[in-house]
């Protein structure tokens, strides 16, 4: 940790969400003082441990006062989701924590916002839950539960990209894939390996796989990386497996996804464990 | 039979939709000079492009992906599916307890699937006559009049859910099997809480079947009704009896002789043969042995309480005999006969039901057989509780779906209701005119099948219909609609 700038020995480190006022230290994002403040900031490609990547946009707050700055652009998009215009947009998961700043979190206006987003999330790709083995497990599914989301609103957009099941243990349907990278950190930062990563742009973007043939199973995954457990969707699976958790004993069927620190628990499931 | 000759010579009735939902349908009745309806056309779009869609899916997943097919009995191509995915991994038998639990789900879901089809969308048909106000011909109207049997009907439906959610975590699309077993065993609180009413549901499925034998009995113009004589397929178990879950295949013609008997399904291929017609999404499928023409067949509760030598639980038993007398020994052909039929299985599950409760194995452990050697192909076949369902998967390497194919009771009975629909239509037509009774008579007349596309909208008693009249250059002579409510217009 840095040493505190002098200047700003008298103002306490706090910050303010929803009214609660949240304590942090120099480095920590809003979404890292939340989470330690037992506050729940919707997310899918955030995880502590891993660098932030701020791309899926469902940690939006927003931060009030007379000094955010805020480009016009931003602000007209503020303007047309009924989003607090005196004020400037972020994505908690990357945005530094500053003494003193008044943040929005759990608001409708901006949980709408968040279901709009993760309505595209869904109609992006193949999303049919009955028929997934992540059902239930699926924190996409459960982010959508989570801000009541009933339908995918937009029309679906039906991809079929390729499956590949080349990998002795682990399949890749990347159909299913809502391009959060988790996949591609994890093996970077936590397996040292490099085996994802993301390719094209817009609407073409895709998971492609670093090897020599793109193919999993010339890659150097192992069943037992991160990477090959971590996806929040049923994009990355562990081949061979269905359904060994009942319903009713998946991860979301006995906590909440606002509950903070389940990402064990998410891990384990993967792993074909009941609880 | 009459079918594909050429048309040119003959005037359209087209009847437009039997409603969307797990297929959308449609009657074209084809007329000649005479007015006579040379043939009929059920047009049913179901299951289209389904085995093209799977392909390229991991085969772990197919049981979860086939529930999609049907809103009403995604337990049973779940179960056909599994019990492909088991060959798939080399097992060839599962543990008792897996087993028995499969057996289980099985039951409870043909038991409510069957009461569905009785007391929700066919007992206002046959409780107040085809030909009554419809107003009053619909479940509501049953609730009013015959409130004891509405109720039971509701009751028995739920009992049978609740064995599915006991079982599969959820009353649809839930999640039961894995390859070679369960996922999950039965709990002996889930298991008494299931007993507790056991008793009443047997005494509900025994009524229901006295309701049905005399309902039929009691109305000789049932008997001739949409009635064909024709061969009958299902499976049975080893020793000839009455089987749902696991058995050989068994054909009979309509005279009771045998043409197939514990025919191993896993070389289906080699008996039955399906045909596509220009005008259908759906095949045709007929017994190889009797060719095109003669080879199509019936499936469904007829075919089975009909070929089988004998029910293996007492009351179903007893009830069967009645049904056989009935037949005075041979086949009873009258398809309005299902529904008694439909009601001796419905019996028969209550009855297999409360002996796997009071079996010490279905609260067993031991869940998931060890798997063998890896094979490329698996094909599933279950008696559904509209006939028999065949899943055929063949996978790659990899273990992705390379070819898939699905031949589903209605399928199987597309040619019989084709047959009825033309039974029911030359009976009932008159002259160039579209009555309302002719429509009323033909929707009786297809639901006796239960075929899956009758599903959602009939269970509120309303089922959009259009009849249409054309001459044979095509041109537009009459055309009657129902609506959702039950209004008629005419339209020409
Ligand atoms: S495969 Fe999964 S973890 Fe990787 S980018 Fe796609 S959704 Fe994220
Ligand atoms: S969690 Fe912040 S952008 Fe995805």
């Amino acid at each position: 940790m840095r040493a505190e700038p002098k200047r700003d020995t008298a103002i306490p480190n706090t910050i303010t969400i929803d009214g609660q006022e949240i304590p942090f230290s120099i480095g920590q994002t809003i979404m890292d003082a939340a989470l330690a403040a037992g506050v729940y900031i919707p997310h899918l490609c955030h995880r502590p441990g891993l660098t932030p990547h701020g791309s899926c946009k469902l940690c939006t707050v927003s931060i009030e006062g007379r000094n955010v700055a805020s480009h016009t652009a931003d602000r007209r998009i503020q303007a047309s989701s009924s989003v607090e215009i005196d004020s400037r947009s972020v994505s908690a998961c990357t945005m530094p924590a500053m003494a003193g700043q008044q943040i929005r979190n759990n608001t409708p206006a901006l949980n709408e916002v968040r279901k709009t987003i993760t309505q595209m999330l869904f109609i992006e790709g193949n999303h049919l839950c009955p028929s997934c083995e992540k059902t239930g497990d699926c924190t996409l599914q459960a982010v959508a539960y989570h801000l009541g989301m009933l339908d995918g609103h937009f029309p679906q957009l039906s991809p079929r990209r390729e499956v590949d099941a080349s990998h002795g243990s682990v399949v890749l349907d990347r159909d299913r894939c809502i391009l959060c990278e988790l996949c591609v950190r994890a093996s970077r930062e936590v397996d040292g390996k490099n085996v994802f990563a993301i390719s094209g742009r817009g609407i073409d973007a895709h998971l492609i796989v670093n090897s020599a043939s793109g193919k999993l199973a010339d890659s150097d995954l192992e069943t037992g990386d991160m990477a090959a457990h971590i996806c929040p969707v049923g994009a990355i699976l562990i081949k061979e497996h269905g359904y060994e958790v009942p319903i009713g004993r998946r991860t979301f069927d006995l906590h909440r996804v606002s509950e903070i620190g389940l990402e064990p628990v998410i891990l384990a499931k993967v792993r074909h464990t009941d609880e | 039979m009459e079918h594909d000759s050429p048309t040119s010579y003959a005037r359209r009735v087209a009847i437009d939709p039997i409603t969307r939902v797990e297929g959308h349908g449609k009657i074209t009745l084809l007329l000649d000079d005479n007015n006579h309806i040379r043939e009929a056309r059920l047009h049913i779009v179901e299951f289209r492009g389904f085995e093209k869609f799977i392909q390229g899916r991991p085969y772990w997943e197919v049981p979860f992906f086939v529930q999609r097919l049907c809103g009403i009995c995604p337990v049973s191509h779940h179960l056909a599916a599994a019990k492909a995915v088991d060959q798939l991994v080399g097992v060839e038998q599962l543990t008792p307890t897996a087993l028995k639990l499969r057996r289980l789900l099985h039951f409870g879901q043909t038991l409510q699937s069957h009461a569905l089809h009785f007391f929700h969308l066919s007992s206002p048909d046959l409780l107040f006559g085809f030909g009554s106000n419809l107003a009053e011909r619909n479940i509501v109207g049953v609730l009013e009049k015959y409130p004891e049997v509405a109720l039971q009907g509701v009751k028995l439906r739920k009992y049978g859910q609740q064995i599915i959610m006991a079982i599969a975590g959820k009353r649809i699309h839930g999640a039961a099997t894995v390859p070679g077993g369960m996922n999950k065993p039965l709990t002996i609180a889930e298991r008494d809480a299931l007993l507790v009413d056991i008793q009443d549901v047997l005494a509900w499925s025994s009524e229901a079947v006295a309701l049905n034998e005399h309902i039929h009995t009691g109305h000789p113009e049932h008997y001739g009704f949409a009635t064909l004589r024709t061969n009958f397929l299902s499976m049975t178990g080893s020793g000839g009896e009455l089987e749902l879950y696991h058995g050989g295949l068994r054909a009979r013609t309509a005279g009771g002789e045998s043409i197939i008997d514990q025919f191993d399904y896993r070389g289906y291929r080699d008996i039955l043969r399906e045909e596509v017609r220009p005008w259908s999404y759906m095949k045709f499928p007929y017994l190889l042995a009797l060719g095109k023409e003669q080879g199509w067949y019936r499936v469904g509760p007829l075919a089975r309480v009909n070929n089988c030598d004998a029910i293996p639980t007492p009351l179903a038993e007893t009830a069967r005999q009645r049904f056989r007398e009935f037949g005075k020994g041979g086949f009873v052909h009258d398809t309005l006969a299902y529904h008694w039929a439909r009601m001796i299985e419905a019996l028969h599950c209550a009855e297999s039901i409360n002996e796997l409760l009071h079996d010490p194995d279905i609260i067993g452990a031991d869940l998931v057989a060890p798997h063998g050697e890896k094979r490329r192909v698996g094909i599933g076949v279950i008696e559904a509780p509209r006939g028999t369902l065949f899943h055929h998967y063949q996978i790659d390497a990899q273990g992705l779906i390379e070819k898939a194919n699905l031949i589903v009771s209605t399928t199987s009975n597309n040619q019989a209701m084709n047959e009825s629909v033309r039974s029911v239509a030359n009976e009932y037509i008159d002259g160039n005119e579209i009555t309302e009774g002719l429509l009323n008579h033909l929707e009786v007349a297809v639901r006796a099948y239960d075929p899956c596309l009758s599903c959602a909208t009939h269970a509120l008693g309303k089922m959009p219909l259009q009849v249409e009249l054309l001459a044979a250059d095509g041109a537009l002579v009459d055309r009657l609609t129902k609506g959702v409510s039950g209004e008629i217009t005419r339209s020409v």
